[in-house]
């Protein structure tokens, strides 16, 4: 039912830009994590987490992927922060057509941060594991948000027929199937 | 399936625009395991000692090591090997930074380029596609500036950029190869860039590093890179700290003279620390390290640029200037893409000249009498290759030749015609006098390391200081520590065996790809507590590459590779008679006492009396083909034995680590 309020668990990953070395291990560290086997590859360019570095412009910015999108923003904006230039894209995690970050550099398959999801879990994304200069940290707060209900199978099921064919038809659909019986 | 490696290296011929892609041998990775390793074997096989360094035939080599970009944290190294202009023998240079990873990460463990573009050019390499591209645009741009005009036209900004500035281009002696964070600053490696007419290389990649135990090896480097990061001695230890009476109190000014003790003041510090906090934007480092070795700093209309270590202070102490004169300069330095060792020696030995009347008004026309702004007068003139700068840009030994009236005896800190540390001792330090007077990689910081600068005081803290010490090979090196007393007083069978294993760990790190600052730099001076040693970097490549090695197998694979380098400088002529330090780097010398050491050192080394390989030690490191060649030139007749040693006569590999 919508509007209860529970508790939830939700993790974030820090970013403090000034503490960046650009050494990249974050990058390192991901693409071993979801290579498979695990570790058993390293590829930076695979990695869901990216430092965008110029560092001629003393710019740092480790950025995680989210989600993907079809389409892309008009990425216009610059922003200047203490002096120093950074365009949009620098600081968003997207994964659009714009730009080849995050995406598998043979197939195009978007690649997306899930936090190192695992079984068994472990403690913190291996991102944060190795920026020993804290960089990254992560920190898990405990929220209330509201309570998601998941629609059942059917109901699922059911939306989708509605969708295609429209309300008559199904309702007609299911009075005759009914008298069937 | 290749582990750790690529198993596939460029082939580049400039003269011919052509480009192959070539497997290499894994008997090969097994015997040398890359880096500098694999570089000598190849320049063995292809460069006849005839070959001039300016020749088409002369090869350029860029190799990454084993490790590099595999987990194994500060492995990133990459290695510049070629003949010397300078020298007319091998030169080696190392640097850090990202460009080596993305060179693994775009397919190829190494780039040998032969020939000579017939106009200046810069290779892009896009993993599998290589293209040679025009470089006429950016002839006489700084290095950091080509390397961003190249990412922006190859619309590429993750591309890692290696290039030349103008000095290169000018192949001026002392050039470097600079990219970016890091230089490949020593032995003239940018000369032959420029006269092969390569701008720059330009690459990216997105391909992956295999490893061959995945799960034990991550498991290894998260706890390494913690290691790392926590360990005080790991990394350039100074590079963070205000403090630098070490170098300014010990090292000597101007052109390799005077030493000022006493000039390293609180209130010296107090301004140097201001000075330093106004430019600083930021520490960084290298690829998949947590130290942060480099500062970057910022200059009004100079852009910005990354300082690193003893660049810091070269030249304001060479032109008896403070550190705000660096931070001035070096960022020009470092456009013009020349060496921030060997050049402001130059510069103060030209001045020297000046005052002495040997050069004149006619030869430096419009001389400005401050002492900083002769520095930019000469740099000028040597990057330009104009007028007396042509002559000083071949360094000090030629120049001095070049100049004469009496100028050769200004040339007083070269070895090998190369310039040395600028420090001026008294009493000889005997494994020091080895290393400067034997050393083929021409720089002690790149010789000495894993065997403590000085003494403790006291048995005690000897005693504390090797209980925790497990850098050393062999019980041997820490009964030699725990006896030592006086910083000159050692035995020349303590000194040969200090100095082997000294510049054997350079030739391991420099073949597996490892950062110095975390392996042979530190395995014993500031600290002694290395990250990497002879014993678990074994590991560490076995759980990589799959190679399996012991130890001893390691230690053999290093000592391959370093007679291997020995032997090409045999080839060109090198001899017993070359291996001397700067004259008057000590005060206090022992014509006697060091021909003896010199003779147990080759003896130790399995070297004649006259420093060459005796066929026995070549033979014994699968070098059969050395010594055949060595015999079939008549630098061998095969009979011949180690140098007369009354220490080291007859004794194998383990009596001698047994003493």
């Amino acid at each position: 039912m919508k509007g209860e309020l529970e508790k939830k668990k939700v993790g974030r990953i820090r970013v403090d830009l000034d503490k960046c070395n650009g050494c990249r291990a974050c990058e390192m560290a991901c693409s071993a994590f979801h290579a498979v086997p695990k570790y058993s590859n390293i590829n930076p360019s695979r990695s869901r987490i990216r430092v965008v570095t110029d560092l001629m412009d003393d710019v740092f910015v480790p950025i995680r992927s989210c989600d993907y999108t079809k389409a892309e923003c008009d990425g216009r904006r610059v922003y200047t922060i203490q002096g120093k230039e950074y365009k949009e894209c620098s600081f968003c995690g997207t994964i659009c057509p714009s730009r080849d970050l995050f995406k598998d550099p043979d197939s195009g398959l978007p690649l997306k941060c899930d936090l190192c999801e695992d079984d068994p879990a472990i403690e913190e994304p291996l991102c944060v594991q190795v920026c020993h200069l804290d960089a990254l940290t992560y920190e898990v707060t405990e929220e209330e948000v509201e309570k998601d209900d998941k629609p059942d199978e059917v109901e699922l099921g059911l939306k989708s027929l509605l969708d295609k064919h429209g309300k008559d038809r199904i309702a007609d659909t299911f009075a005759r199937l009914s008298k069937k019986e | 399936m290749r582990y750790s490696e690529t198993g596939y290296k460029l082939e580049v011929n400039l003269s011919q625009g052509n480009i192959e892609r070539v497997e290499t041998d894994p008997r090969l990775t097994e015997l040398h395991l890359g880096g500098q390793g694999s570089a000598a074997k190849t320049l063995w096989e292809r460069v006849p000692p005839e070959v001039e360094p300016f020749s088409p035939d002369n090869l350029l080599i860029f190799s990454t090591g084993l490790l590099n970009s595999t987990p194994v944290p500060g492995a990133n190294r990459t290695v510049v090997n070629t003949f010397s202009p300078q020298t007319n023998l091998y030169a080696h240079s190392v640097m850090g930074g990202y460009w080596g990873p993305e060179l693994k990460h775009a397919g190829y463990d190494m780039i040998v380029i032969s020939g000579k573009a017939p106009e200046l050019v810069y290779l892009w390499i896009n993993n599998d596609k290589v293209e040679i591209r025009d470089a006429s645009h950016l002839r006489g741009k700084g290095a950091n500036e080509t390397a961003g005009l190249i990412k922006e036209e190859l619309k590429e900004p993750n591309a890692n950029v290696v290039t030349i500035g103008p000095a290169g281009e000018n192949r001026v002696f002392m050039a470097s190869i600079e990219h970016g964070s890091s230089s490949a600053g020593r032995g003239g490696t940018g000369a032959v860039m420029g006269d092969k007419r390569l701008k720059a290389i330009a690459v990216r990649g997105t391909k992956e590093i295999n490893v061959s135990h995945p799960a034990e090896l991550f498991d290894q480097y998260l706890k390494l890179m913690k290691e790392i990061y926590e360990n005080p001695y790991a990394g350039d230890t100074m590079a963070d700290e205000d403090e630098d009476s070490f170098h300014h109190d010990n090292f000597s000014w101007g052109n390799a003279r005077l030493r000022r003790k006493g000039f390293w003041t609180e209130e010296y510090e107090e301004k140097y620390k201001e000075i330093t906090d106004r430019v600083l934007l930021r520490w960084t480092g290298c690829y998949n390290c947590p130290k942060h070795c480099h500062l970057l700093i910022s200059r009004p209309g100079l852009g910005k640029h990354v300082l690193k270590c003893f660049g810091r202070a070269t030249f304001h102490m060479a032109a008896f200037k403070e550190h705000d004169f660096s931070y001035e300069i070096v960022p020009v330095a470092l456009e013009y893409g020349i060496d921030l060792y060997s050049t402001p020696q130059v510069l103060a030995f030209a001045i020297e000249l000046y005052e002495v009347g040997i050069l004149t008004d006619e030869d430096l026309p419009g001389f400005p009498s401050d002492g900083g702004e002769r520095f930019y007068y000469l740099l000028e003139k040597i990057v330009r290759r104009e007028g007396i700068g042509d002559i000083l840009a071949n360094g000090v030994y030629w120049a001095a030749r070049q100049i004469g009236r009496g100028a050769e005896a200004y040339d007083h800190n070269t070895t090998k015609k190369f310039e040395q540390v600028p420090l001026k001792l008294g009493k000889l330090n005997p494994p020091y006098f080895l290393m400067t007077a034997t050393g083929e990689k021409m720089n002690v910081p790149q010789i000495e390391g894993s065997f403590p600068q000085d003494p403790l005081p006291s048995p005690e803290e000897r005693e504390e200081f090797v209980r925790g010490w497990v850098a050393p090979p062999n019980e041997k090196i820490k009964e030699i520590f725990l006896r030592w007393e006086k910083k000159h007083d050692i035995s020349n069978e303590a000194s040969c065996i200090i100095v082997d294993w000294n510049e054997i760990m350079h030739y391991v790190d420099d073949a597996v790809g490892l950062c110095a600052y975390l392996s042979s730099f530190r395995g014993g001076q500031f600290g002694g507590r290395p990250p990497y040693h002879i014993h678990n970097i074994p590991d560490f490549i076995k759980l990589a590459s799959g190679i399996e090695l012991d130890k001893d197998e390691l230690l053999k694979i290093a000592s391959r590779n370093r007679n291997l380098v020995r032997a090409l400088n045999v080839r060109r002529g090198l001899r017993r008679e070359d291996e001397r330090p700067p004259e008057d780097h000590w005060a206090v010398r022992d014509h006697e006492f060091e021909q003896k050491l010199l003779d147990d050192y080759y003896a130790f080394k399995g070297w004649t009396k006259d420093g060459i390989p005796t066929k026995e030690t070549l033979d014994e490191l699968g070098l059969d083909y050395v010594s055949d060649d060595f015999i079939k030139r008549g630098i061998l007749t095969g009979d011949e034995s180690p140098a007369p040693s009354d220490i080291w006569a007859g004794k194998g590999e383990e009596e001698k680590a047994r003493g």
